[in-house]
């Protein structure tokens, strides 16, 4: 996890600042961002990304569960991209079509990181502003287990969790998720703490407007612009972390794939003559992930306009 | 500052427990166990096992003896696969070996990402500073299980300058590979903090009055910029050290170094319980004195900081 | 009879040109580097013969201990610690004589007393060993009970007459049970040492074996040194010193450390043979190895897919799974498409005519729509099954392509679910699985070690098959002058019932340096001893 923390709290504490002024933050930082040209570009190219991964699979007469037998184990003599054939990206020595497979793969990477984020995303918030708003006694005990929390070695933990309930996208989803919360809820619950003593959120209270619904409406929607760049970067964090897992030959099974399962796959055999078969999987995995941190660093240069 | 450390360490020792706890169970929890064998054993022999390790006994028993045992003798429990190990010499045969290569990556990690991210901030904008950029966001993002092969390959296949894997007890030439392949994200990480960081402390007040007493700029940034534009970094570093000097199981599985990360996953898929607890155990002590170094470190660096 | 004087005749003959350890032809120019440089796929769990389970774990005890009888490079039996034996009239009480020069590295003679210490030690539960049923095997007088915690390890049928003979009883005759003495965990033990260190016996330092090699070094999971032993009684003829075996999990990765010079055998990725052989024709190799690949249906009651078991749908499965795919596209390295289970290089098996082996894949393929529609399954109603396997990259290929396969020709639904190792075994083990992987090397070089696996009696029958016929076949076999009819009909009774679907016969794939001699040519379980190589100057 490369997430620096500390980037992050400068960005809390300049939100919660903000915050009262409502929509003009916002308007604020889409016009910043529009003018950010990296961010803007990795916006573009995370949509085109998106695009292929959702539509390749239409466009080419290929199937991404159905193998070619003809090149099967002959990748490197039949199988080179061709425009001719249909076989774009070449065919890999499973004799898969590797221009919808690494759409498919693509397709189940954005997944991985877009729910794995969401996971981290909502129980840290939730988690982050209960504490932060109950205060007192809870709010030490909940950040005390946070901390112990934070003291587990993640990969370690993620490895026993994928080992003993077996492999399946579903645990790696929860798995990358339920351990990526925690630094989020350390930020979500420092910028609760300033929300707390504003006048809208005492007026609710005395309003006599329960706990919980104070938390949902009030305060959670107030923090929407950290969690929002919290998670553009976490997303290829997740990515990376996936392709490390199916590096382990714990990712998914085929004829499911990812983009880490058919880099690593392509990257064991890159000398045996079928280079095509990591080109294009690696080329689409190196594109998302910049797109990704330019977008995020664009989101967080927007709502926290430095001079930087 | 010295009740703050004793507090920390106190809080340790749940947070060891939870730990502790949690991989027991999940381990307990796994289907097949460390005899489970594609050749059944006699169900005698079986129980005869069980009863050696103390498996026959229940869960909380044998965690109950489990932490006795370290407390007592710093016992950890005997291999279940490696019949002649117990996790002690397990841990005292990879570890060493992890610690070292890891320590040298950790150390030309941070040289050259500190010094990148320095440069890039210092010449924003510059052609530089978009090399470093690109360089670095490029290292972070390629996989090292992709970069660790094409050393090899170039490295070892086509130039003939280094062996292609092996350890030989640390010999200089067996640590070059891995030693770039772990080191290159990290360093990538490190030169996009820093150069983020000190891109702030630069517009800093602080800074403007250094250059307004008319100091060259050179010390501006060695004197008074970059100390405070190191914490960000080195809030980064702990969990990164610990990770380098532990969990590089791409480059023990590539590289064949025989360190504790691949042990790590061995022991797991083999059901090593005894190894996979100790291993983990020692991954926690590790994280929790290393996140405590680090604070201690802020305090150092940024006298405004109090326990 | 016919066994024991086949074995004779080797001996008499093997005595007359006394060549066991390393054969170099006279005029050889030997290399000066005599270092060699193994590859391994996993770590070695142990070096105690009798703990010992994984071929890692035998090969190295195979240099550093040594049996009663070794195995030269077709696999016949030369002498080993043993110089030769008679066997009594009723065929059930073995004599051995063994060598008196044998010595340990720590100076003690080896005796009889140390094998039967080891036989009562592998049989003993206390041991827990993984091989203990190996007693039971060999059909050594109260083996099974003993293991089974009925009698005392006293009580097993071994007795040493004097220092160097060996006498052992066994309950009925047993052609082959010579060969089974090349087995590892019927290999000696020092009872001083081992009773000295107890576990840690087996550590650099502590170990004392009987081979010609000592243990120099063992760091787990990275390599293993092994030295030349000059107590060895035949140390003279040692040539290959050290021998390093290590560890590699990645097949890609050794190879690579192959090309680097950094190996001197190693295996070749699966795909990868014709164009290794291609570049380095003098080092690529292809040579059968004794173990067969299938997938098992779960038979058993009540377990397992219904579906699966009428008999038509196994068959119209079997029939569509094309082989000669497996073999010819994914694994390119000679091995060859199986139709019946036991290996076809066993030594005196003859392969039995399986009538659809005979057919092309076009008539299969025709077969097997049929037999799957008049089974009730088709468009509307397609077949649906899982199939488990664990993780490895062959394994998955094998898997895909097969479930290609299936839903190209017959528009079966199958869905391939991949475990790792442990929790496939697990689920194997306890019935829960439609089908599953499954592969079975030989423990000795005789078909029996592959039909015993079906018969409904066996503990390692996971499959849940059960035939009577079948049954009765095997038992007969064991006591027959000539089993090779019986294991036939077996075969064809397998093959009927389509309990398995054998898919390929393995073949040894792999690269080995040109200037290494001595590694076994026609060996079909790939034994090998350091001893018996050397390095030619180039």
């Amino acid at each position: 996890m490369v997430l620096s923390s500390i980037d992050m709290s400068a960005l809390a504490e300049r939100l919660a600042a903000d915050e009262v002024k409502g929509r003009s933050l916002w308007a604020d930082a889409r016009s910043r961002f529009i003018r950010n040209k990296a961010a803007v570009g990795g916006l573009i190219l995370l949509i085109v990304i998106t695009l292929y991964a959702l539509a390749a699979a239409h466009v080419s007469p290929y199937a991404y569960d159905t193998a070619d037998f003809m090149i099967m184990g002959h990748a490197a003599e039949l199988g080179a991209p061709s425009w001719e054939s249909g076989h774009y990206f070449g065919v890999d020595n499973d004799g898969f079509d590797v221009f919808v497979r690494t759409a498919f793969g693509t397709r189940i990477s954005l997944f991985v990181g877009i729910v794995g984020s969401a996971i981290a995303v909502i129980v840290g918030t939730l988690y982050g502003a209960t504490a932060g708003y109950v205060g007192g006694r809870t709010d030490q005990i909940m950040m005390r287990i946070v901390d112990i929390l934070l003291a587990i070695p993640y990969m370690f933990v993620l490895i026993l969790l994928l080992v003993m309930f077996g492999r399946s996208l579903f645990m790696l989803f929860v798995g990358i998720g339920l351990l990526s919360w925690l630094s989020m809820a350390r930020i979500v619950r420092g910028q609760t703490l300033s929300l707390k003593n504003k006048e809208f959120i005492q007026a609710a209270q005395a309003a006599g407007v329960p706990a919980w619904k104070i938390i949902l409406r009030h305060i959670v929607p107030n923090l929407l612009g950290i969690v929002a760049v919290y998670a553009t970067l976490l997303v290829p964090d997740m990515i990376l972390t996936e392709s490390f897992i199916s590096f382990l030959g714990l990712g998914p099974a085929p004829p499911v794939t990812s983009l880490g399962a058919l880099i690593a796959e392509g990257a064991g055999t890159m000398r045996y003559g079928y280079l095509w078969s990591l080109n294009a999987p690696l080329a689409f995995f190196v594109l998302t992930q910049f797109a990704f941190f330019f977008v995020g660093d664009g989101l967080r240069d927007a709502l926290d306009p430095k001079d930087r | 500052m010295f009740s703050y450390i004793i507090k920390r360490l106190v809080v340790a020792i749940p947070t060891l427990l939870v730990l502790m706890v949690l991989s027991f169970l999940l381990m307990h929890a796994a289907p097949g166990g460390p005899f489970t064998y594609e050749k059944k054993l006699p169900p005698e022999v079986l129980a005869n096992l069980n009863a050696k390790y103390g498996l026959d006994q229940p869960l909380w028993r044998q965690m109950v003896s489990y932490v006795w045992g370290i407390i007592a003798h710093f016992d950890f429990g005997p291999s279940f696969v490696y019949k002649d190990r117990d996790v002690n010499e397990i841990i005292a045969q990879g570890f060493p070996v992890t610690l070292y290569y890891g320590s040298i990556a950790f150390v030309v990690a941070v040289v050259t990402g500190v010094t990148l991210g320095v440069v890039a901030a210092v010449r924003q904008n510059s052609l530089i500073d978009y090399f470093a950029v690109g360089l670095s966001i490029g290292a972070q993002v390629l996989p090292n299980f992709v970069m660790a092969p094409v050393l090899v390959l170039v490295f070892a296949l086509w130039l003939g300058w280094l062996p292609a894997g092996g350890w030989e007890g640390g010999e200089i030439s067996h640590v070059i590979l891995p030693v770039i392949a772990l080191a290159t994200s990290y360093m990538a990480s490190i030169a996009r903090i820093t150069r983020s960081s000190m891109l702030e402390v630069l517009t800093s007040n602080h800074v403007r009055t250094a250059r307004a007493k008319g100091l060259p700029e050179h010390k501006v940034i060695l004197r008074h910029a970059l100390k405070p534009s190191l914490i960000p970094v080195i809030s980064y570093l702990g969990p990164a050290f610990v990770a380098m000097i532990t969990g590089s199981v791409v480059v023990d599985s590539f590289f064949s170094t025989g360190g504790i990360g691949k042990a790590f996953v061995d022991s797991a898929l083999n059901r090593d319980y005894a190894v996979m607890m100790g291993i983990t155990l020692l991954v926690g002590v590790l994280t929790i004195i290393f996140n405590l170094l680090v604070d201690i470190l802020y305090a150092w660096i940024d006298p405004k900081i109090r326990y | 009879m016919k066994q024991r004087l086949l074995l004779s005749t080797i001996l008499s003959a093997t005595l007359a040109i006394p060549a066991v350890a390393a054969n170099v032809p006279e005029g050889t120019a030997l290399a000066e580097n005599q270092a060699y440089n193994y590859w391994m796929l996993d770590a070695i769990k142990s070096l105690d013969p009798q703990i010992v389970s994984s071929v890692e774990d035998s090969d190295a005890v195979r240099s550093l201990m040594e049996g009663l009888y070794n195995e030269d490079g077709d696999g016949n039996l030369v002498p080993g610690v043993a110089l030769s034996h008679d066997l009594s009239e009723d065929k059930t009480t073995y004599t051995f004589h063994l060598r008196p020069e044998a010595k340990w590295s720590n100076g003690d003679p080896v005796t009889a007393g140390d094998f039967v210490y080891a036989w009562r030690r592998l049989a003993d539960p206390a041991t827990a060993s993984e091989y203990a049923w190996y007693m039971e095997l060999m059909q050594v007088v109260n083996g099974a009970e003993i293991t089974a915690g009925e009698k005392k390890p006293e009580e097993l049928g071994v007795t040493a007459i004097d220092d160097h003979t060996l006498e052992v009883k066994i309950l009925a005759p047993l052609p082959y049970f010579p060969k089974m003495l090349t087995h590892t965990s019927v290999f000696p033990v020092n009872q001083k040492v081992v009773e000295q260190f107890g576990a840690d016996w087996t550590k650099p330092g502590n170990y004392v074996g009987n081979g010609a090699y000592t243990l120099k070094d063992h760091i787990v999971g990275e390599k293993i040194v092994m030295e030349k032993s000059d107590s060895y009684w035949d140390a003279a003829k040692t040539v290959m010193s050290p021998v390093t075996g290590l560890t590699i999990n990645d097949e890609n990765a050794a190879l690579t450390r192959y090309e680097a010079g950094e190996l001197d055998r190693t295996i070749v990725p699966a795909g990868q043979y014709p164009r290794l052989k291609e570049e380095f024709p003098d080092e690529a190799t292809s040579t059968p190895y004794s173990c067969s690949y299938t997938y098992i249906f779960n038979l058993a009651e009540g377990k397992g897919n219904e579906a699966l078991k009428d008999v038509r749908v196994r068959e119209a499965l079997s029939y569509a799974l094309d082989r000669d795919i497996v073999v010819n596209n994914i694994l390119q390295g000679g091995q060859k498409s199986a139709y019946s289970w036991t290996h076809w290089a066993m030594n005196g098996f003859t392969m039995p005519e399986i009538d659809y082996s005979k057919w092309t894949q076009a008539e299969r393929d025709e077969k097997a729509k049929a037999l799957l529609a008049e089974a009730g399954f088709g468009p509307e109603n397609p077949l649906k099954i899982t199939l488990n396997y664990n993780t490895s990259e062959a394994h998955q290929k094998i898997a895909v392509a097969v479930q290609q396969m299936w839903k190209q020709k017959l528009g079966v639904e199958m869905t391939p679910q991949n475990f790792e190792w442990k929790v496939h075994t697990d689920k194997m083990n306890a019935g829960d699985f439609e089908m599953a992987r499954y592969a079975w090397c030989a423990d000795y070089n005789e078909a029996s070690t592959f039909l015993d696996l079906w018969a409904s009696y066996s503990g390692n029958n996971d499959a849940k098959y059960a035939n009577a016929e079948y049954d009765a076949l095997l038992k007969n076999a064991k006591t027959a002058a000539d089993p090779g009819p019986d294991y036939t009909k077996a075969e064809e009774i397998l093959a009927k019932d389509m309990a398995i679907i054998p898919i390929y016969h393995y073949a040894k794939v792999d690269m080995i340096k040109s200037d290494l001699k001595g590694l076994p040519q026609n060996n079909v379980q790939q034994t090998w001893y350091a001893k018996d190589l050397y390095r030619v100057a180039q």
